[in-house]
């Protein structure tokens, strides 16, 4: 393996990383306040759909799209998209009490119907497979640090590894260092983290458990949606595809929760060593092709060793939210 | 300080609910999803939604053929979700289905190629049937096995198990390719038919029928009148009257896994020597989480399970043809099927609670 | 120094439901500078009435005065601004996170959440009163008494002063306790106004400057602690000994049936719950276990069942009848093994429902729970259970649609006639309850009583767990008691008083008390 393999490898794996880490972060948010929500997936397709799909039509009827323009609008979509799945799943298990797991698993078949089904329908409208351009936003989305990205030491491509990704790389960064300082240093994510560990608690100290429980699952699942986001303007250049891609991205960032013991720290080099996992097997020499899909097992291996270390040695800390996955109602009087 | 008001509503928890009524709450849920669903069609085809359900019953009843490949995909679901049924009743979040069905698929696929002509087909069924339902076993066992010794999550557990799963048939396609660079098994043995199921009065998947009905009303049975599914009920019901009962609550968990994950592989079996005769990541495809919403639904009764896999399984098959006739693509069904299923999930809180205006009924 | 009123109660009435009235036209005064205790037994409306002050009930009628003004409590956090702090029995605490982070839980500042100066602040609280906390520590890490002191700073530390201590001193060693109550006359001399609720009579005498006596819901009245002592205090928290007409056969032919001998228990958390406990039950008798709650009952009666894991030295030995020189030991047996050494041992557990009975099936699956490995086939039988359901619905008279309807959707009285149908049906040579006309009317508590006096009359050794003092006195032989897990004495209930068993209860012994 030579020095351009290794940037290589490690840049895919940033890139896979990042959207991964998206959701993972989404999720992390959500399953603080308790709300086990296994509807990532089509949470992250609904993201990357509307995303997408508002870029699509703002470029479509204008002749000189503005970047920023296309930019904000596809943010925002892919945002309010993906709130509007949490949405659901808190309505449906927050106000009306419904299992956890199985509105979760429902929102993940009804967020990939509903943008697989419009995004052929996209694909369709402008001329067939791949052809929706979303140039100007895609563009956007990919354009690097100028400067930066073409740094080299010693013909080392270190400002290409380092700098040559779109800003959603450094936003997913951003977020996760800025989620693990609301989580441990604001008083909201003190008051999040105890609706999620003891409920009962949190009520008795006066927090309004069904507000944050709401709160963070909304705001998770727009979290999450962003990974789709990333994945549908950036790694494959502004267009939609049906191969299933974000879905399995997405049960790996379920993983991730898990690897990453739902510290969002933990999280950022969790991701990239996923992304790097998923990859490695191009890399490794004299596999041949049964035996890289062996490879690709790794994500999923390594999350269930850290499953049952953390079950083993019951370490408080690494443990699961106390009540995740519990519904919580207050006593009737 | 306030005197806070009673509020506006305020929600009960009903003591019980006569059946008839039960069941008219889920009617007019599925009626309603209906209804917003055929907006939806309406919405993206412009067309009169009737002439859409219309479209839908020919797609799933149309002809023989349709009828046949509908009830052949009703089973498929309704053997996993007895297969899931003792999992759910024990409280055990058993969403591992998927991997499941894909050990099994593997086993029967490998046995398939390689034993093909070299012994009858009656005893070659057998072995794969034996094997399959091994195989889904081990894949139960084990998060069964850290969750009764070490209480790890079983749900998070049995999802991870499931990509394991997915990665081993990746690698068993890559491995038995035919033709070579076409990335998939192909149809297995196509020319002797050797380890297929048999046409049974002339028809291709009346002996899945008799399988998977045969395991519905033995799952019933032995959920409901075994001394094994006695103690499953119990352990779901409560650990400590268990222990009370001199029950051991591991041995059950592990042993109902067991019996779980060998049904979802015998689901495989059952999908891969019956029906498509091939093996790749999609011969769950996604049936294996499907299957939890229908047992889940079902509360576990497998008669039940029966009405509500023919429902979603309609609703799939109508979807297609809707999709092919209006030039639209097939996920039309996932987003029916998300629709009807939310639609019963939030149905389900008007049976068990009901809601009481300000002033009425004071007290209790 | 002058007490100024804190609180006054009003003709405070709380009820539930239409036929219980857990608090019955209370007025009292809780002031300033002072301890004051809340004494009764359990059930006499002691944590109810303090409820009404926390914010957790809202009461039916009646008016409560803070520093003299009528206030409206509605919520815990309308008590707090009123400067009330209630700390609960069960502790509210988040286990991972720190002490500093449990107190400031839900304050409403906003922002950045600064630990350091609360820990400052919690230093300075602590100094103040004499608390050891350290406020980095997580709870998981802390003891009993560490959690109980997190309670009591996270409520100063809202700027409580009014206390209320519902029965500090439960979960608490003899040491801790009296550093509890350094504390709290600490918080006295600052002018506090402190409420300890309380049935522990020395820990009354210790620690409080005035006693006031709940007895079934009713206020009996307040004496100033050096005015009285513990036989005086008994007298008003028991009443006088009521008449029930328990009908109550001499027993006969009584023989040895369960011998227990330094029975020790540990819990999960490593806390000793039965400390060396030796008795005899006999069969033709009805042997009364008394006990304020959670003084090892529970422990006893599961470590007999095979339930509990019992430290090196235990005996508990078992004479079936008509088999009585074959003894059966039981310790280091589980129930299966117990069941499959042919022991026939009936026992009504506390919580029936999650213990006892399988809630969701009806009469006959629960019928079931005791035969169902009957016979080597791989189905249950369900005729033999479905005629016994027939059978007990029937005898018992239990109210329930069908005999397959579920068992947790009946009313209290029908779900234990479920039960101790079930159990006596399975002819047992010891039959144990725990609490076993807890929440039943009148008609199905002698229905109960009957039934287990007849069961004593076959000559069964019957054990009976018990909270009603009055009770325990007129249906039972013998009453042991216990205290703090040790057995404080075994009277004979024919010829004691309620006044012993309550002294016993409390580890005042009488002078001249038998054995």
């Amino acid at each position: 393996m030579n020095v351009s393999q290794i940037v290589q490898l490690l840049q895919s794996a940033v890139v896979f990383g990042t959207v991964i880490m998206f959701g993972a972060m989404g999720e992390i948010l959500t399953e603080k306040s308790g709300n086990l929500n296994l509807g990532v997936p089509g949470i992250m397709y609904l993201g990357g759909f509307a995303g997408l799909a508002a870029s699509f039509f703002y470029e479509f009827g204008n002749p000189d799209p503005n970047p920023v323009v296309c930019l904000i609008i596809s943010f925002v979509a892919a945002f309010l998209a993906a709130a509007l799945g949490g949405l659901i799943y808190s309505f449906l298990t927050i106000t009306l009490r419904a299992n956890q797991n199985v509105t979760g698993l429902t929102l993940t078949i009804f967020g990939g119907g509903l943008a697989n089904f419009f995004g052929g329908s996209l694909n369709t409208m402008a001329g067939g497979v791949g052809q929706i351009s979303v140039a100007v936003s895609s563009a956007t989305y990919r354009t690097t640090i100028p400067g930066l990205a073409s740094l080299t030491i010693d013909d080392f491509p270190i400002g290409s590894l380092l700098f040559g990704y779109g800003f959603m790389v450094f936003l997913a960064i951003i977020t996760a260092v800025a989620m693990h300082f609301f989580l441990n240093r604001t008083r909201a994510g003190l008051n999040l983290r105890s609706v999620g560990e003891n409920p009962a608690t949190a009520d008795a100290a006066g927090i309004n458990v069904t507000r944050y429980k709401y709160l963070a699952t909304c705001v998770g699942a727009g979290i999450s949606g962003m990974g789709g986001l990333y994945y549908t303007m950036d790694y494959i250049k502004g267009t939609w595809a049906n191969d299933g891609t974000i879905e399995a991205l997405g049960w790996l960032a379920v993983a991730l929760v898990i690897f990453a013991t739902w510290r969002p720290l933990n999280a950022i080099w969790g991701s990239y060593l996923f992304g790097l996992l998923y990859w490695m097997y191009l890399y490794i020499p004299g596999l041949n092709r049964s035996t890289m899909e062996l490879f690709k097992m790794l994500p999923y291996v390594v999350t269930i060793i850290v499953l049952i270390t953390t079950s083993l040695r019951k370490k408080r800390e690494d443990q699961p939210p106390a009540a995740l996955g519990i519904p919580y109602f207050r006593e009737e009087r | 300080m306030k005197l806070s008001k009673e509020p506006l509503l305020r929600i009960a928890k009903r003591d019980e609910i006569a059946r008839p009524k039960a069941y008219a709450i889920r009617i007019a849920a599925v009626l309603l999803s209906l209804i917003v669903s055929g907006l939806f069609i309406f919405a993206v085809t412009k067309l009169n939604p009737i002439a859409v359900y219309e479209a839908m019953f020919d797609g799933a009843f149309g002809s023989e053929r349709r009828i046949w490949v509908t009830i052949r995909d009703a089973m498929m679901l309704l053997c996993i979700g007895v297969g899931l049924a003792p999992a759910f009743k024990m409280r055990f979040w058993n969403v591992g289905a998927e991997g499941q069905i894909l050990m099994g698929g593997i086993a029967t696929a490998g046995l398939m190629r390689m034993l093909g002509t070299s012994i009858p087909t009656p005893t070659l069924l057998c072995i794969m049937a034996v094997v399959s339902l091994v195989a889904g076993a081990l894949w139960g066992i084990v998060p069964a096995a850290f969750k009764a010794y070490w209480n790890t999550n079983e749900t998070l557990f049995t999802l991870m198990m499931n990509y394991v799963a997915i990665q081993l048939t990746s690698y068993c396609v890559a491995l038995w390719e035919n033709p070579k660079g076409s990335n998939t098994v192909g149809v297995i043995n196509q020319a002797t038919q050797a380890g297929w199921f048999p046409k049974i009065a002339d028809q291709s998947y009346l002996l899945n029928v008799i399988i998977v009905m045969t395991l519905a009303v033995g799952m019933f049975i032995y959920l409901k009148y075994s001394k094994q599914g006695y103690e499953i009920t119990v352990v779901g019901d409560s650990e400590n009257t268990a222990r009370y009962a001199g029950i051991s609550v591991k041995k059950v968990t592990i042993r109902t896994m067991a019996i779980s994950g060998a049904i979802c592989g015998l689901a495989g079996f059952v999908a891969v020597a019956g029906a498509s005769h091939t093996i790749s990541t999609s011969t769950a495809g996604g049936r294996g989480f499907t299957a939890i919403i229908v047992a889940w639904l079902a509360k576990f009764n497998t008669f039940v399970m029966v009405l509500i896999s023919f429902l979603l399984v309609f609703l799939e098959k109508g979807a297609i043809q809707i999709a092919s006739q209006f030039n639209l693509n097939d996920f039309a069904a996932d987003v029916i099927t998300g629709i009807i299923l939310f639609f019963i999930l939030g149905s389900e809180f008007f049976i068990n609670y009901r809601l009481i205006l300000r002033g009425k009924e004071a007290g209790k | 120094m002058e007490l100024t009123s804190a609180i006054e109660l009003r003709g405070i009435t709380k009820r539930f439901g239409k036929k219980v009235i857990a608090n019955d036209h209370i007025s009292m005064e809780i002031r300033r500078g002072e301890i004051l205790s809340l004494l009764g037994e359990n059930g006499s409306g002691k944590t109810t009435l303090m409820n009404m002050l926390s914010g957790i009930y809202y009461p039916d009628e009646g008016e409560i005065l803070v520093n003299g003004n009528p206030v409206t409590i509605a919520s815990p956090k309308d008590a707090f601004a009123c400067g009330i702090g209630m700390i609960h029995q069960h502790f509210k605490l988040v286990d991972v996170f720190t002490a500093a982070e449990n107190i400031v839980l839900g304050l409403e500042t906003e922002g950045k959440l600064d630990l350091k100066a609360a820990a400052a602040k919690i230093r300075e609280i602590s100094d103040k009163y004499g608390f050891v906390i350290d406020p980095n520590k997580k709870v998981y890490d802390m003891s009993v008494s560490e959690k109980q002191t997190v309670e009591i700073v996270k409520v100063l530390y809202r700027g409580a002063d009014i206390l209320i201590l519902d029965e500090p001193t439960a979960v608490l060693t003899p040491q801790e306790t009296d550093r509890l109550f350094d504390v709290m006359r600490n918080m006295k001399a600052d002018g506090k106004a402190m409420v300890i609720i309380t049935h522990k009579l020395h820990e009354v005498m210790d620690v409080s400057d005035r006693v006031a006596v709940l007895r079934k819901g009713k206020y009996i009245g307040d004496v100033a602690t050096c005015d009285t002592d513990p036989q005086k205090l008994t007298d008003m928290m028991v009443g006088r000994a009521t008449t029930l007409n328990i009908d109550r056969p001499e027993p006969k032919n009584t023989v040895p049936r369960l011998e227990v001998k330094d029975l020790t228990i540990y819990d999960a958390l490593g806390v000793k719950r039965l400390d060396s406990v030796s008795f005899t039950a006999m069969g033709g008798e009805i042997l009364g276990i008394a006990g304020i709650a959670g003084s090892g009952q529970k422990e006893l009666l599961e470590a007999v069942a095979g339930l509990q894991t019992a430290e090196k030295g235990a005996s508990i030995l078992y004479r079936a009848m008509g088999q009585e020189d074959n003894a059966v030991e039981l310790v280091g047996k589980d129930p299966l093994q117990i069941k499959r050494a042919g022991v026939a041992l009936a026992f009504v557990p506390e919580d029936r429902l999650g213990m006892g009975l399988v809630g969701t099936l009806g009469m006959t699956g629960n019928m079931l729970l005791r035969s169902y490995r009957k016979g080597h086939g791989f189905f249950t039988n369900r005729k033999e259970p479905e005629q016994l359901a027939k059978t007990v619905k029937e005898e018992l008279e239990v109210v329930t649609p069908s005999v397959n309807f579920p068992v947790r959707r009946l009313s209290g009285g029908n779900v234990q006639k479920v039960l101790v149908g079930r159990e006596i049906a399975q002819d047992p040579s010891v039959l144990m309850t725990a609490y076993a006309v807890r929440g039943l009317d009148i008609n199905t508590s002698y229905t109960i009583y009957n039934l287990l006096t007849e069961q004593k009359m076959k000559g069964v050794a019957v054990v009976y767990v018990g909270e009603d003092l009055d009770v325990l006195l007129e249906l039972c032989d013998r009453i042991l008691v216990l205290c703090g897990g040790q057995v404080s004495g075994i009277v004979d209930a024919r010829t004691t008083t309620k006044e012993e068993v309550g002294l016993l209860m409390t580890k005042f012994k009488k002078e001249g008390a038998e054995e």
